[in-house]
């Protein structure tokens, strides 16, 4: 009875943050901004579905299931990736040298510096 | 002969016990195969593994997943404030450079995974010479606390991590 109402509750938050991952997706108006929805949704959302389904395998099948652990990991090891791939198109398509604050020396933001220039400024090819 | 072996004692053991559990199921057949693959893939990955950082201590790494996972739960409610409740014209979206103190690749690594899974802020770029990250961030009124908090929170920890 307290674990079906413990593992409702998780899936609800999990749903709530969900939606409001997706809500954001819609709402927000330039696209780095909308990056920051599908964060949440990633994290909160798919993290409370998660801990409901640990509860229920434990305690209602009678089994401790391991895959929702590895989901979390593999979850926290491609997330942050996409997130930085979809950030460096913005960057390339959208920003400029000068849009973007400095980097407190006198080589650009990776993204913008070409192989001629790095070449230059540690003397080697790579 | 046993360096040549295990290179990576570490990681013979996350595979073993990776294996594992993507199976679900404690049998001996799974725990050789699982053995085999431990043993194979970290000298098959040898070389791309040329100088890893030692990690200082267990406790601290302990640690330092707590304290994200904590900040995790807290930024995604804070976030959730922000798109339901506040309206597109008075947020403050900003980009800032934050100066970094690590220089091991694998620290700087976590640490920009580490602000982009905590939500309102995401990594974006590396300045050329590795030594400042920039972030964007979905609100930021105060962007010199923000970058304070990353410093005093993630990146005191890693230091005492890796270097």
């Amino acid at each position: 009875m307290i674990v079906e109402i413990l593992i409702s509750v998780f899936l609800v938050i999990s749903g709530i943050f969900g939606l409001v991952g997706s809500v954001g997706l819609v709402k927000l108006p330039d696209p780095m901004m909308r990056l920051h929805a599908p964060t949440k949704a990633t994290t909160l959302g798919v993290g409370g579905a998660l801990i409901a389904s640990l509860l229920f395998f434990y305690f209602v099948v009678g089994r401790f299931s391991y895959h929702e652990l590895m989901i979390t990991l593999f979850l926290f090891l491609t997330a942050p990736i996409t997130g930085h791939f979809i950030a460096k198109v913005h960057i390339h398509r959208h920003e400029t040298r000068d849009s973007l604050p400095g980097t407190g020396s006198d080589r650009p933001w990776a993204t913008f510096e070409s192989d001629a220039e790095r070449i230059r400024a540690e003397g080697h090819e790579l | 002969m046993i360096r040549k072996l295990l290179p990576h004692p570490l990681l013979t053991l996350l595979l073993i016990v990776a294996w594992q559990m993507l199976v679900n199921k404690l049998t001996l057949g799974n725990l050789v195969l699982g053995a085999i693959l431990g043993l194979v893939i970290p000298i098959l990955t040898a070389p791309y593994w040329p100088n890893r950082p030692r990690l200082r201590s267990l406790p601290r790494i302990v640690e330092y997943i707590l304290v994200v996972l904590w900040d995790i739960v807290i930024a995604n409610i804070q976030v959730a404030g922000i798109i339901l409740f506040k309206r597109n014209a008075s947020t403050r979206p900003a980009w800032i450079n934050v100066p970094l103190r690590l220089h091991t690749p694998e620290a700087i690594t976590v640490l920009a995974g580490t602000i982009t899974m905590t939500p309102g802020t995401i990594s974006s770029d590396l300045s050329a010479d590795g030594h400042t990250l920039l972030v964007h961030c979905l609100h930021a009124p105060d962007p010199d606390a923000i970058r304070d908090q990353i410093k005093s929170r993630y990146e005191r920890r890693l230091m005492e991590i890796f270097e």
